[in-house]
């Protein structure tokens, strides 16, 4: 077999280079290839439920199996969710483990940044790939959305109509950008059907080109490794990838997928019946987005009442928090390795991590902005936490919005404080597991003993 | 040997969860049994994978040497020669012309894209209520002040557009004495009933929770709230402008009737909206 090949691409030579080539050992680094893992696990699921959904807006009557919502009036999308979920054999876990996998997706991202964000991974020569990554991360979150919508039940209704918002606030061409997206006034029955061609064709297929993108060149360019004996910027020092890195990895998504196959099947999620068809004039109350757009309901819940006229031209309440503030946010984020660049004059390239406390000032930003992404994510429950722990919303809608600007400062300068300290203390936090060395000394106390 | 057992016990365990799987799909439709199964099948083989690896695949750790990514100055002018060839670069008048008609081809193929939605004209300011329309609900029965209860709200529409998003209203009573509405609508509210536009000033969500004892509208998903008896001022939340109030009022044969569309855009604000 492998002579067959052989003989007709000459892949001997180039294979066992691939084979060959070294993966650094840290539990940090598997965090991109979960993400890896659950996108297939989402195509393989996606798959399977396109063949079954409906992409179509108009009106059926429901006459399945599910009593509560007989004789109702919805649309044919949501009629074959219904049937996903309650005909279909193996069709709710599906779905479930589809859900899932986006909640665990857009997670496995996020952590994965936050790890190349803190060891300084984006430094040249990688900006090309933090860049890649920071458009994945959009690209996905904008599939978790267009998904979220496709049931076409009361809450995802609720979505699309702040998106609708926000894109008519867009200066000069808002209104006819939204009606050209939407295909009119919003709600229109078009937008079913342009959702799914987004969510199951256009999205897929950018973010299968990005991913090979972002690996080709994470090939081409060699990982990054922690500072170590024997580790330098010229070389690479770990395992190599066939056969233990490729069994590793392959059981890895073996077990992604275990996890994902019990969260669709134990734990409920995104039950839709309940909810019942989208209804433009219902009310949706608690309505809670997934976790990766919270963020962006919290700053639209926290930004106050502010709509000024300048010069005779009204500024919509939306466009701030929805628009300019996610559009800083990403840019600031997508060009942050020349930013570093710009500030620090390091243009040197790097192989070598940094351990977070080294660049205390870059720790303190990081810190601060997941404090302030997590506020804005908890403002963007507000209306549960305030019933669950019993306090007036108005009080904690002040809170968050004084909070948003000092707790991220505090946060960032006690980071600040702890890696310099750190970095005078020698303490290896991350590295306790290995115990540390004890001695007793003349007064009577202990004191570590360094290891190396 | 003992300590890799396990890595045997799970491939088992997969075969089992997977033939578990193919037998249970034929017979039962339970989502958790199926996600149990399918984890096992899954999980198991995963362990083993990892055990193999971790365990009994005794491999080195090597070094690699990294090579500069840069290439050499000689490679580099090279390949600079090769883009920047005479043919290519030379010809400044053409090199314009080819990056100007790649601009005009870009906007021809872009053209089709407005196909994709009519323009705006005046769509976002108007709604179907007209003078003289009759005050429906959301099956078609007329409404009139009687059939609200006090401090009781109901959801309307023009006559002829039930369900129509855009016109959707609420309707509410209140003593008649409590409302202090803007100046110019003191005969918007005939036996205390105040007409309001359902879609809220802020992103559109409809306004539906009544809060009776405050008098107060709320609105389910940013907790945007308006004062009723002001004529739906906000009071609290992001919204930043009143709900609009439709002028009612009631025909020679007692029935609710809109004088008119609402003097003011529904919904959330956009660009370029006309305010007085
Ligand atoms: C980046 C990857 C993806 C994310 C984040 C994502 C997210 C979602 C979400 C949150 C839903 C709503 C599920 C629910 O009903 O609770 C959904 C539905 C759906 N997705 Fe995806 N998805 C992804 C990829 C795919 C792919 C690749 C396909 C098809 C090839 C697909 C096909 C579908 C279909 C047909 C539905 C509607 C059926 C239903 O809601 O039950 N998805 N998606
Ligand atoms: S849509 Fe009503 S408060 Fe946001």
């Amino acid at each position: 077999m492998l002579k067959w090949i052989d003989e007709r691409l000459g892949a001997a030579h180039w294979a066992r280079k691939g084979l060959k080539k070294v993966f650094p050992d840290h539990w940090s680094f598997l965090l991109g290839e979960i993400a890896l893992f659950s996108f297939i696990i989402l195509l393989l699921t996606g798959t399977y439920l396109t063949l079954f959904y409906r992409p179509d807006a108009a009106p059926v009557i429901y006459d399945g199996p599910y009593q509560p919502l007989h004789g109702r009036e919805m649309s044919a999308a949501y009629e074959s969710v219904l049937r996903l979920s309650y005909e279909v054999r193996a069709g709710l876990v599906m779905r479930q483990i589809h859900h899932w996998a986006a909640l665990v997706f857009v997670a496995s991202i996020v952590a994965h940044m936050v790890r190349v964000f803190f060891t300084g991974a984006f430094r040249k020569p990688r900006e090309i790939n933090w860049m890649v990554g920071v458009t994945l991360l959009v690209l996905a979150i904008g599939m978790g959305f267009t998904g979220y919508s496709l049931p076409d039940d009361l809450l995802s209704g609720t979505g699309l109509r702040i998106a609708y918002s926000a894109v008519i606030s867009i200066p000069f061409v808002g209104p006819y950008l939204g009606f050209l997206v939407f295909g009119g006034e919003f709600p229109t029955e078009g937008i079913i059907s342009r959702l799914f061609v987004l969510h199951v064709m256009l999205l897929p297929a950018i973010i299968i080109g990005l991913i090979v993108a972002h690996l080709a060149v994470l090939w081409r360019q060699k990982h990054t490794q922690f500072a170590g004996k024997g580790r330098a910027e010229s070389n690479v020092v770990g395992k190599a990838f066939w056969p233990q890195q490729f069994f590793k990895s392959f059981g890895l998504m073996l077990l992604t997928g275990a996890a994902l196959a019990l969260l669709g099947g134990l734990v409920q999620i995104n039950a839709v019946w309940s909810y019942g068809p989208f209804d433009a004039s219902a009310v949706s109350a608690p309505s809670q987005p997934d976790w990766y757009v919270g963020w962006l309901e919290g700053a639209i819940r926290l930004f106050p009442a502010f709509e000024p006229t300048i010069l005779g031209v009204t500024i919509p309440s939306m466009l701030i928090p929805a628009v300019v503030i996610p559009g800083i946010g990403f840019t600031v984020m997508a060009l942050w390795p020349f930013i570093e660049q710009r500030v620090t004059k390091d243009r040197d390239a790097h192989h070598i991590l940094d351990r977070p406390r080294d660049r205390p000032a870059r720790s303190a930003i990081g810190m601060g902005g997941i404090l302030y992404v997590t506020l804005l994510t908890i403002a963007g429950g507000n209306d549960v936490l305030a019933l669950t722990f019993n306090v007036p919303i108005e009080a904690m809608v002040w809170f968050l919005r004084i909070g948003l600007f000092v707790i991220p400062v505090i946060g960032g300068f006690i980071t600040y404080r702890l890696c310099t300290e750190m970095q005078e203390s020698g303490a290896q936090p991350a590295r306790r597991r290995r115990g540390v060395r004890l001695r007793r000394n003349a007064e009577g106390g202990f004191e570590e003993v360094s290891r190396d | 040997m003992k300590s890799v057992r396990w890595i045997f016990a799970s491939f088992f365990v997969s075969m089992v969860g997977s033939l578990g799987l193919v037998v249970y799909y034929l017979i039962g439709e339970s989502a958790q049994v199926e996600g149990i199964l399918l984890g096992l099948a899954l999980g198991g083989m995963g362990f083993g994978v990892v055990g193999w690896a971790t365990r009994l695949m005794d491999v080195p750790t090597v070094v690699e040497e990294r090579e500069p990514l840069e290439s050499s100055d000689a490679a580099m002018s090279q390949m600079e020669g090769m883009v920047g060839q005479d043919a290519v670069t030379r010809r400044k008048m053409l090199l314009r012309l080819a990056g100007g008609a790649s601009a005009t081809l870009g906007a021809a193929l872009a053209i089709p894209a407005l196909s994709l939605g009519p323009r705006p004209g005046q769509s976002l300011e108007e709604t179907k209520w007209t003078p003289g329309a009759r005050i429906v609900d959301r099956l078609g029965n007329p409404q009139r002040p009687g059939d609200i209860p006090l401090n009781g709200i109901k959801t309307v529409f023009p006559s002829g557009f039930e369900g129509e998003a855009d016109s959707q209203t609420v309707v509410i009573k209140i003593e008649p004495e409590l409302l202090d509405l803007p100046e110019g609508r003191e005969d918007w509210a005939p036996d205390g009933c105040v007409a309001f536009s359902k879609i809220c000033t802020h992103a559109g969500c409809p306004v539906g929770l009544y809060r009776a004892e405050a008098r107060q509208l709320l609105c389910p998903c940013h907790q945007s709230t308006f004062d009723v008896t002001t004529g739906c001022t906000p009071v609290f939340g992001p919204a930043a402008r009143p709900l609009p109030q439709l002028p009612m009022e009631v025909d020679e044969v007692g029935f609710l009737v809109a004088m008119g569309d609402f003097p003011e855009p529904v919904g959330p604000s956009f660009w370029n909206m006309e305010t007085e």
